[in-house]
């Protein structure tokens, strides 16, 4: 065990200092005009429409994604690498007659006759349309990768318990089970009780399990921080999950809760409606930027280190930056541990709240 | 601010990957792995429960064997008792009978000896009285046999019929 954790603690120094390189290389271009942190630390942060893996030569290396938009004439599909690594809009990819631009990992259809993209003060393009974006991005490739790996731990470890007639855990499943035990018994059965928790653990198990895994990749600087988890459209999708399940299991309880809540009195009741129905939206609301927040604020603040090295131009700050940015890790390898488990943990509870039975009052 | 809008694609895959993720793993993987932790913890719940009866079986049937064997000594002790009562009452039977009996012998033997003796008695009582008889007429004959006497005898009877 012991042995297991210097080696990721070694892997992830090492990958610290590989990224650093990476962003030396990539950022030498800009050199002459001066170094923007927040220009690269967004862009980092943000989703990319090619999983860019490092700058070689001052040649990107990088993994083309399809993209898939939804115009007026209907679908379109062709591969990133059509843009050649361009994101300022100035090479035109034409398909079925209708022309894109990639601007700041923003794909715009270019109206008739024109050539460049025009902005306005508010930065809305005045001679291009948006069209539905369904690309498959870095985040969404990040993404399925997390799932393929859950798979495969999961159902190899769900395996090992069909083949063991014991039920003794063993290999991958001795890994597994305490977590799922944990979610179990310190999640699900405290949270929802006894009798019901069975119902919501597929999807407590899943959301806890997907949310760890998708911060725990954001954290491999090689895989170029992927920051599915810190992207709100994740976080919102997943809390929207957790809002429905409390919305289609509440009970008339709950209702009678948020409506017209028992023991108060009558204008009590009424003042205490509008606040309860607000608070069934915060909820999700709460859990989305709770999550997005947290993991962003991870990246940023390591990247933000980071950037120490080129906002100084000295590679004397540099041992300065590694050592915060190494240190800050290791906090932010328990951090995404406890946000996957605070999200568990919450949505447990709002199921809870909906699904409970007497007055406890 | 683009970071936190949330984009309708990501928003899109999001959901169908998660959806997806949930369905297989709760068919795949969550069912069978909680199917059987919750298997083994209730053979490990219905094991020690076994145990527990298992030991208390053990115990009443310990209990169960201390009052057998109490039982049997009781009855042991008390059919030692019992043979010893019927022994000395035997023992006393016996005794009662053959005193009575022997009582009983001694009663009809005297019994037989006294009759033995009446009859002795009476069969003396009248060879008595015969030979005395025998005895009397051979006197009588004796005496009689002269005249002198015999009229000596009338002579004396009459004496006392006189005074009559």
């Amino acid at each position: 065990m012991t042995l297991n954790t210097l080696r990721a603690v070694l892997f992830l120094v090492f990958s610290v200092a590989i990224t650093n390189f990476g962003f030396a290389s990539q950022e030498d271009e800009d050199q002459d005009e001066g170094f923007n942190a927040t220009e690269m630390i967004m862009h980092h942060v943000k989703d990319a429409h090619e999983f860019h893996i490092v700058d070689w030569n001052n040649e990107p290396i990088s993994i083309a994604l399809p993209i898939i938009l939804y115009t007026d004439n209907g679908l379109v599909t062709f591969m990133s690498s059509e843009f050649h690594h361009d994101d300022s809009g100035s090479v035109i990819v034409e398909k079925n007659g209708e022309r894109f631009v990639k601007y700041h990992e923003k794909i715009y259809q270019l109206d008739a006759g024109v050539d460049a993209l025009a902005f306005d003060e508010e930065e809305e393009p005045t001679n291009a349309s948006k069209p539905l974006n369904f690309s498959i991005t870095k985040n969404v490739f990040m993404m399925w990768v997390s799932v393929l790996v859950l798979f495969l731990i999961f159902i190899s470890a769900a395996r090992k318990y069909k083949k063991a007639n014991n039920y003794v855990p063993r290999g991958i499943a001795s890994f597994v089970e305490p977590l799922v035990i944990f979610i179990r018994d310190e999640v699900a059965i405290p949270m929802i009780g006894e009798k019901k928790y069975r119902r919501f653990m597929p999807f407590l198990l899943s959301v806890f399990f997907f949310i760890w895994l998708n911060n725990i990749f954001g954290l491999i600087p090689i895989l170029n921080g992927a920051n599915v988890s810190g992207n709100i459209a994740f976080t919102l999708t997943l809390a929207l999950f957790t809002f429905f399940i409390t919305m289609f299991s509440g009970n008339k309880n709950y209702w009678k809760h948020i409506f017209w809540m028992p023991g108060v009195p009558v204008p009590m009741k009424i003042f205490l409606a509008p606040i309860e129905i607000i608070g069934m939206f915060v909820k999700p609301f709460s859990l989305t930027i709770r999550l997005f927040a947290n993991i962003t604020a991870g990246h940023i603040i390591i990247l933000s280190l980071m950037s120490l090295i080129f906002t100084f131009q000295s590679i004397a700050i540099a041992p300065v930056s590694v050592g915060f940015s190494l240190f800050i890790l290791i906090i932010e390898i328990v951090v995404v541990a406890i946000q996957a488990y605070i999200f568990t943990v919450l949505s447990a509870l709002y199921i809870g709240m909906a699904t409970a039975e007497e007055d406890n009052h | 601010m683009d970071l936190i809008t949330p984009g309708l694609g990501l928003v899109f895959w999001s959901i169908i990957t998660f959806f997806i993720l949930l369905v297989i793993l709760r068919k795949f993987a969550w069912k069978p792995i909680l199917g059987a932790v919750d298997e083994r913890e209730n053979g490990i719940k219905n094991a020690l429960e076994a145990a527990d009866k298992a030991r208390m079986e053990m115990e009443n049937l310990k209990a169960d064997n201390e009052r057998i064997l109490n039982e049997a000594r009781a009855e042991r002790e008390g059919m030692l008792k019992e043979a010893r009562e019927i022994k000395t009452k035997m023992v006393s039977d016996a005794k009662e009978e053959a005193q009575e009996q022997a009582t009983k012998m001694i009663t009809q033997a005297q019994e037989a000896i006294e009759n033995e003796k009446r009859s002795a008695m009476a069969e003396l009582k009248n060879h008595v009285a015969s030979l005395s008889i025998d005895i009397a007429e051979k006197v009588v004959r004796e005496e009689l046999s002269n005249k002198d006497k015999q009229l000596e005898l009338v002579e004396s009877m009459l004496g006392d019929a006189k005074l009559n």
